[in-house]
């Protein structure tokens, strides 16, 4: 396991230990701390489930069992930006998966992977509701709508 | 900080209503910023508005954001109403247009024509229908704009849950108060005790719009039975069909809706707590409620000691973290708990055992939308509308191949065709409407032969779909049916939660011999093979998400059967 105090600045692991504290004691509150866990640091790797698990007493493995369960949560680090192409029926049924196999063979990368420069983190979706205006891509949280095989790149140069 | 009382919102809806006449005069422009509004363009266009009042120091002018207006398509739409005239709705702007409207119709009085869609308002049409296209004193400005009762996409629609939509901004509690909002709320709390309430939504006839169907009336009345300090009042606000998305337009469009059912819901089990589950892709649904419940705690909504009546409640909002199981009911329940959400046998129902192993009830968003106007304008009202077994009316929201994208509100019992042909204005130019699928990956289509159906719970089922949460996908001709059952079956493999396995292994195959079809290889067997399992998983499955999954498969096969043999006739 990699030693948490190189991965994240201390101020970073401050700002977790406040989260731990506060949501910390709700009886429900793991998913939510999860969550803002998530918020400042990226991703949950064990290090990090492991330092909530000695701080609040929930069990290491329970702790791994909702990460993993939650596709929200994700245990490896993301790119600069974050690319969520979206896959729910109404944008498939308008050529969802065209835009999403562009990517893929454009910078070479597979769900959940992120390209070798550090630029992107490419997911699937499953919709965001705006199915009004499918097919939608999501960059950075920012809903591209009416998107189509050639536009694809002139969204993403925008993100350096 | 002292809650509010009766008497104070009663004073807040006259003064709120009072301050509308005394702005009168003012040129009201409403911008629609929901999700789709803002993802086209209305943040530019709400920022070039603002630059050109700011820029010409016009002083007249009143700007209200609102939620969706309901045609996606159209988007950025903005409704201009110069003091004295009729409003008129713009469709399709940007930046450029609404300065040029700005200097054209709010500044000079004239009417663009050329980026003008309606004239009037979704929320006049009954008051324009009975005079005559027009409402007293607003004067016609260029009849040659087809009025907006006259356009099927609004004029067939029934709007009551999505009454407020396009005209109140969801951030301010008093838009809402004004428009009698929590009148229902008041008169549970004060004038009705929980039997009172019960029978009243029993009458009605209101089922869920989750999805099930079942009686809310009844739901209730088992939830009150049970003796217990602590009860839950849940709302589903996690929408997972993936393309729909009518609960998240009334979360952001009108929040106190939802917040003013669930006080009711309270009131008629002695619940003190709730939560609404609200999915992590609606960040601006998330935001919205959030802020509607804090304005609703400060005028004394939620809390303690609820407008004085002594009644306390009060909500949170919970987000979800991505696990389409997590809509399932009990799974739900365990999301909240802070654990995987897991599916479990019921009994025990939540009503008995739910939330904490306490009694619960869970009602998704548009079932508690209903609620305070079945309370305000009583069962009779309500039940008015709609079919012998299914009163009221129920949000669609129309996607795929068709020209009118969008949220619609309808009488159930309205026919596929009303909705897709009239509503929906038909299929996209040169293609021809092949299946329309309702209820997700727990769903099935009704293919052309049958477009004439009533919409509604029962005859659905007949003919191998559901009514599902809403969702509603036009496919046409160039669409292979195989294919999109391919689709439902990988997301159903994906999403299982791997407990049973039926679930676990039946999605499994079904998904690898759908692939082998899809990817050329398949047999005459493998249909067969597709049919046994899908029968199996149906019977066997623990939960719904499972037990349902076969749905779209052996619906594509009653009805598309010929595109299945054709897949696989060159094996
Ligand atoms: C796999 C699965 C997913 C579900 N997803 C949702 C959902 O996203 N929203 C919802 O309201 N109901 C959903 N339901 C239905 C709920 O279990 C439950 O019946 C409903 O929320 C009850 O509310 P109602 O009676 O007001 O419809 C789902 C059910 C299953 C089996
Ligand atoms: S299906 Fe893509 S946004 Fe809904």
């Amino acid at each position: 396991m990699e030693d948490i105090t190189k991965t994240f600045s201390k101020e970073e692991l401050e700002e977790l230990d406040k989260i731990i504290e506060t949501e910390g004691k709700n009886p429900g509150g793991l998913i939510p701390l999860l969550e803002k866990a998530q918020g400042i640091l990226g991703y949950i790797p064990i290090s990090v489930q492991k330092r909530i698990a000695e701080k609040t007493g929930i069990p290491a493995n329970r702790i791994y069992g909702v990460v993993t369960f939650y596709s929200f949560f994700t245990m490896e680090s993301r790119a600069r930006h974050r690319i969520q192409v979206c896959l729910g029926t109404a944008c498939y049924v308008k050529g969802g998966k065209e835009i999403a196999e562009k990517i893929e063979n454009d910078y070479g990368i597979k769900v959940g992977e992120s390209t070798e420069d550090g630029r992107f983190t490419y997911e699937r979706a499953r919709c965001f509701g705006a199915c009004g205006l499918a097919p939608v891509m999501v960059v950075d949280g920012k809903v591209y709508g009416k998107i189509s095989v050639e536009n694809v790149d002139e969204i993403l140069s925008q993100y350096k | 900080m002292p809650g509010k009382t009766v008497a104070d919102i009663n004073n807040i809806k006259n003064a709120a209503q009072n301050e509308n006449d005394a702005k009168k005069d003012l040129t009201k422009i409403y911008v629609h910023m929901g999700t789709c509004g803002i993802a086209s363009g209305a943040i530019d266009v709400l920022t070039a508005l603002r630059k050109e009042i700011k820029e010409n120091s016009f002083k007249n002018a009143k700007v209200i954001t609102t939620g969706c207006a309901g045609i996606c398509s159209k988007e950025p739409i903005i409704t201009v109403e110069v003091a004295g005239q009729e409003p008129i709705i713009y469709e399709d702007i940007n930046a450029e247009k609404v300065a040029e409207i700005f200097q054209k119709h709010i500044m000079g009085k004239k009417v663009v024509k050329e980026y003008a869609f309606a004239r009037g308002m979704e929320a006049q049409i009954k008051e324009r229908i009975k005079n005559n296209g027009k409402i007293p004193g607003q004067t016609v400005v260029d009849d040659s704009i087809q009025g907006i009762e006259e356009i099927p996409f609004f004029k067939l629609q029934e709007q009551r849950v999505m009454r407020n939509r396009g005209i109140i901004d969801p951030n301010k509690i008093d838009d809402y108060i004004a428009r009698d909002g929590y009148q229902g709320a008041i008169k549970a709390l004060t004038s009705m005790n929980s039997e009172e309430i019960i029978s009243e939504v029993l009458d009605s006839g209101l089922r869920g719009r989750g999805g099930a169907g079942f009686p809310t009336g009844l739901k209730w009345k088992f939830a009150a039975k049970e003796e217990n300090e602590i009860k839950y009042v849940l709302c589903n606000a996690d929408e997972g069909d993936p393309g729909a998305y009518m609960d998240r337009s009334v979360l952001e469009s009108d929040p106190h809706s939802i917040i003013e059912g669930m006080i009711i819901a309270a009131k008629a089990i002695d619940s003190h707590m709730g939560y609404i589950y609200c999915r992590a892709e609606y960040p601006l649904a998330v935001e919205t409620l959030n802020k509607a419940i804090k304005r609703a705690r400060a005028y004394g909504l939620l809390g303690k000691d609820i407008l004085g009546t002594g009644f306390e409640f009060d909500i949170e909002v919970y987000e979800g973290a991505g696990a389409f199981v997590c809509g399932e009911e009990t799974a739900l329940m365990r999301s909240i708990e802070g654990l995987r959400g897991n599916p479990r046998p019921k009994p025990p129902f939540p009503a008995h055992a739910g939330l904490w192993e306490k009694p619960t009830i869970l009602n998704n968003v548009e079932t508690l939308a209903n609620i305070p106007q079945i309370i305000v304008k009583g069962s009779e009202w309500f039940s008015s509308i709609g079919t012998e077994k299914s009163k009221g009316t129920k949000v669609f929201s129309i996607t795929g191949d068709i020209n009118n994208v969008g949220c619609v509100e309808v009488p159930i019992g309205t026919t596929l065709n009303t909705i897709v042909n009239e509503i929906g204005g038909g299929v996209l130019e040169g293609k021809h409407y092949k299946a329309a699928q309702l209820g997700g990956p727990s769903g099935g289509c009704i293919p052309l032969q049958h477009i004439d159906v009533p919409v509604d719970y029962e005859t659905l089922q007949e003919y191998g779909s559901i009514m599902g949460s809403g969702g509603l996908i036009v496919m046409c001709d160039d669409k292979s049916a195989v294919d999109i059952a391919r689709f439902f079956m990988e997301f159903c493999k994906e999403e299982a939660c791997g407990k049973c396995i039926p679930g676990r292994e039946g999605t499994k195959q079904m998904l690898n011999i759908l692939n082998k079809i899809c990817g050329g290889k398949g047999s005459k067997d493998d249909i067969e093979k597709l049919e046994e399992l899908g029968h199996v998983i149906q019977k066997t499955a623990l939960c719904a998400l499972c037990k349902t999954s076969a749905n779209p498969v052996l619906s594509t096969l009653r009805y598309f059967r010929n595109e299945y043999e054709e897949a696989v006739s060159k094996n």
